[in-house]
């Protein structure tokens, strides 16, 4: 594989690990208010998140960054056309981090209420608009825009409710798997519009063969949701977490799938891409640095796998 | 007003804010893993009792250092997509290292180290603090590399209107970098010694007004003057670094930046054996030419002067930067940044060693109340000397974004709009004026609330195991 097709697989994996990582932090954040229903089960649902949100959010600035110095055109391009809702985005994800970050170190009841607000905004207003742009970005029109933000929206929802099923107990445990199964009578239908406009931007959906493997992951990605939705609904969350993560992992593959070998209208990766050598020092150093990079990660999540009770405040 | 002003204060507010939080990052980092490893080594308990304390005040920062930092990695794009184009070659490698080898590692080890207290083994546990404040500490690096090679570019070729880079040893190694580094840094922990000495100052003033101390307090000595020697050698050590760092970037400024020099200096016109002026009027002869090259009788070049070789060189333009900002801002540093640095010395010798009693040794010398109050300077002065440095540093470098290369002029954003701008400008400027005044009360009241009690444990038992004294320790650092 040349260089520029590596990078922008790399870009495609850090931006999926990022929807997928950050989709179930912006499920929670979202969904807090309404799994909670006392200070004691803020904690709970919101500890769910609290050790690797901020890890998960550096995906987002590692996708960036490498976009930065692989695709220099791609990421002025896209960050200065979407100039507005990545302003929002922006604040959306300050008050959310800020919000998260504080809440623990506030002494009154209304300040805590303020962070809580804080994080529910900035997760819902951060996760639906990421569907806009990159929706708006594929088709270039103002209802796939709609479209994709409420099929992010709701989904990170879902992903998000199982999530906290997943690791919480008690009644907080039994609402996150209600919630899931409301929240899934938006996600699945917007998920099966959603993503068959993925491939849908490429092809003619008559001519689906033109384009077999974004199909193929498109479809797998809505099956995988409904599965995940079947499994949190029977109680299996280990299971239905893996397959909400899948869906979103699938639908992140299909979309750089699509957006390959033009991420923007009228810029090829090979046009946009750096030279050889800075493409060539960046590989030797990402695939030292990723495998420490991803087991210390993954060492995180096992520390805290234990699931979290609700303790008295 | 065009999109190019605005765009430039934006970047100018949004830089200069998510700046003010670095530095602490940074410096009370390693303040409070030092901490932690003083308990660690001697199991007293004042020192959890200040870890805990220290690290809260931390926490309340680095959040803003976080969200105020993604916003700087987006505004490339977005205000400077000209610029970005041109510099993403070799601007963006060590922006993309710094995301990838510096803030996983701080993030993820950060929240080992938060809600880690009853989870881990307490060696791991204070690995992980250690981790994330190297994660920190090297994360300045890469950005400062990046920024150095505005200034001095190196290592690049432009093929077809872009630079290249062709030499990635040389932009991590360019010698504008390597004298940044250790001066940011140095800087970095000058500001939060005086953070520290700031509070502990406060406390120290609010204890002794308050004399029933309705918190406990260590008996015997002021559990404060552990904290106040500590960071008093931080500042006097960082300063000396900051000073010789500082004294290598001027002398680097002669040869790459002659025009920032010039503007630093308010010097007009090419002048042998050139006078430096700490204060307009007062003139010290030679020592700029001096201070600039080791010999009092080099030329150092003048504004006016410099502007007539810029023109034939680069075209008619106008290549000075705005001349009382630069002038001000490099004095503001100095003065400010190495009061501090006066201050922590001179601290370092009134509570030195133990107080003379009439019976041999006495108590450890107490602060004097004097000496408390002065300490509260000490947060907002080297505060001041840092950004004035930062604004020195870069209107200094005006009117080039890369420093013979690219026009500041020529990097924005050609798309987007002034009414664009204006928005965002106003959103971020109304959004971090509140988040300001959040993070100053949160703090307030930390400090005034004062550490919390905590049980004394003994550091050989691992933190969590069968006791229900974890349970009294979680709320300072948990959700
Ligand atoms: C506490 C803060 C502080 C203190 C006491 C000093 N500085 Fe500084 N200085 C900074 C904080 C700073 C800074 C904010 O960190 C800058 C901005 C960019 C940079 O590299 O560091 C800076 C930049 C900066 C530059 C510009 C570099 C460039 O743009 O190329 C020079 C020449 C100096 N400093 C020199 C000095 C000297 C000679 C000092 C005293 C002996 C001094 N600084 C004290
Ligand atoms: C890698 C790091 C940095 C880069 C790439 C960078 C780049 C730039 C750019 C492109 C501008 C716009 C030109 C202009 O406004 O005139 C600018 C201006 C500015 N930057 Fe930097 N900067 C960096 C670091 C910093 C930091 C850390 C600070 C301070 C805390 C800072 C302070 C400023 C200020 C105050 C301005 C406004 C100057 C003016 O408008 O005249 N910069 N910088
Ligand atoms: C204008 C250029 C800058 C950019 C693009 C930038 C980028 C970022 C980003 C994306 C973060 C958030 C990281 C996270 O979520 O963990 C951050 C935080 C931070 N930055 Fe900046 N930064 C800039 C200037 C600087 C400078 C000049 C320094 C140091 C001298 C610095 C040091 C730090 C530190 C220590 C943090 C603390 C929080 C953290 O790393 O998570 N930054 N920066």
């Amino acid at each position: 594989m040349e260089l520029t097709t590596f990078w922008f697989a790399i870009i495609a994996f850090l931006w999926t690990g990022y929807f997928v990582l950050e989709g179930f932090d912006f499920g929670v954040g979202l969904l807090a208010p309404v799994l909670s229903r006392n200070e004691a089960e803020r904690k709970q649902v919101l500890g769910t998140i609290g050790p690797v949100w901020d890890g998960n959010e550096v995906w987002l600035i590692t996708a960036v960054g490498a976009m930065f110095a692989a695709f220099p055109a791609w990421y002025a391009g896209m960050l200065s056309t979407f100039y507005l809702p990545l302003t929002l985005i922006l604040a959306g994800l300050i008050v959310r981090g800020v919000g998260l970050e504080w809440r623990g170190k506030v002494q009154h009841a209304s300040d805590r209420a303020w962070c809580d607000l804080g994080v529910m905004v900035g997760s819902g207003l951060t996760a639906f608009l990421w569907g806009a742009v990159f929706a708006d970005l594929l088709h270039g029109s103002a209802l796939a825009a709609l479209v994709g933000g409420v099929f992010s929206l709701s989904v990170c929802a879902l992903h998000g409710a199982v999530f906290v099923a997943l690791k919480t107990t008690g009644a907080v445990r039994a609402r996150a798997r209600r919630t899931a199964m409301a929240v899934s009578a938006v996600a699945v239908p917007a998920a099966v519009v959603a993503l068959s406009g993925i491939p849908a931007a490429r092809t003619a959906v008559a001519d689906w063969t033109a384009a077999p493997w974004l199909w193929a992951c498109a479809l797998t990605a809505m099956a995988a949701l409904a599965a995940g939705v079947a499994l949190v609904w029977r109680g299996r969350e280990g299971w239905a977490f893996t397959a909400t993560a899948s869906s979103l992992a699938l639908g992140g593959v299909a979309l750089f799938g699509a957006l390959w070998p033009a991420p923007l209208p009228g810029l090829t990766v090979a046009g946009a891409a750096s030279g050889p050598y800075t493409l060539g020092m960046l590989t030797w150093i990402g695939l030292a640095a990723l495998p420490f990079v991803l087991g210390y990660q993954a060492w995180s999540y096992w520390v805290f796998r234990k699931r979290l009770v609700a303790e008295p405040v | 007003m065009d999109a190019l002003d605005l765009a430039r204060w934006q970047f100018g507010v949004t830089t200069v804010y998510h700046f003010l939080f670095v530095p602490l990052t940074i410096g009370l980092g390693v303040f409070v893993a030092g901490l932690q490893t003083a308990w660690h080594r001697t199991g007293k308990e004042h020192y959890l009792r200040l870890t805990k304390f220290f690290g809260k005040l931390f926490l309340i920062n680095f959040a803003m250092g976080v969200v105020t930092g993604i916003v700087q990695e987006f505004q490339f794009g977005m205000n400077w997509s000209e610029y970005s184009v041109f510099v993403g070659d070799v601007f963006g490698a060590p922006l993309a290292l710094e995301a990838l080898l510096a803030f996983f590692l701080e993030s993820t080890f950060l929240g080992l180290w938060i809600f880690g207290w009853d989870r881990l083994p307490k060696r791991v546990h204070l690995a992980t603090i250690w981790a994330a404040v190297i994660g920190s500490n090297l994360s300045a690096y890469f950005i400062l590399a990046a920024n150095a090679w505005m200034k001095h570019p190196v290592g690049y070729e432009v093929v077809d209107g872009k630079a290249r880079m062709t030499d990635l040893w040389a932009v991590l190694t360019n010698p504008t970098a390597t004298a940044q580094v250790p001066h940011v840094v140095a800087a970095s922990f000058v500001v939060a010694g005086g953070f520290v000495l700031a509070v502990c100052g406060y406390r120290i003033l609010r204890e002794r007004r308050d004399p029933d101390r309705t918190r406990p307090v260590r008996r015997g000595a002021d559990m404060w003057r552990t904290p106040v020697r500590a960071a008093l050698v931080m500042t006097a050590i960082a300063g000396a670094v900051v000073a010789v760092s500082g004294d290598t970037s001027a002398k680097l400024m002669y040869e790459q930046q002659p025009m920032k020099l010039a503007a630093a200096e308010g010097l007009r016109h090419d002048t042998a054996g050139a006078p430096f002026s700490p204060v307009p009027g007062v003139e010290v002869p030679m020592l700029l030419s001096f201070l600039a090259t080791n010999d009092p009788q080099a030329v150092v070049q003048g504004t006016e002067d410099l502007q007539k070789r810029f023109t034939e060189r680069f075209g008619p333009a106008d290549y000075r930067p705005n001349l009382p900002v630069v002038f001000w801002s490099f004095r503001v540093m100095i003065v400010f940044g190495m009061t501090t640095v006066g201050l922590a010395v001179l601290g370092l010798w009134l509570t030195r060693g133990r107080r003379r009693g009439r019976r041999g040794e006495g108590p450890p010398r107490a602060v004097p109340s004097w000496l408390a109050r002065a300490f509260l300077l000490a947060l907002p002065l080297p505060t001041l000397a840092i950004i004035a440095g930062w604004l020195l540093s870069e209107i200094g470098r005006q009117p080039w974004t890369v420093q013979g290369e690219l026009l500041t002029a020529a990097s924005v954003s050609p798309g987007v709009g002034l009414g664009q701008v204006a928005v965002s400008l106003a959103l971020f400027t109304a959004l971090y004026g509140a988040l300001a005044l959040a993070e100053a009360v949160l703090i307030v009241r930390h400090v005034k609330a004062g550490p919390e009690p905590v049980p004394a444990r003994r550091p050989d038992v691992p933190s969590g195991v069968g006791g229900n004294a974890t349970a009294e320790l979680q709320p300072t650092l948990m959700y």
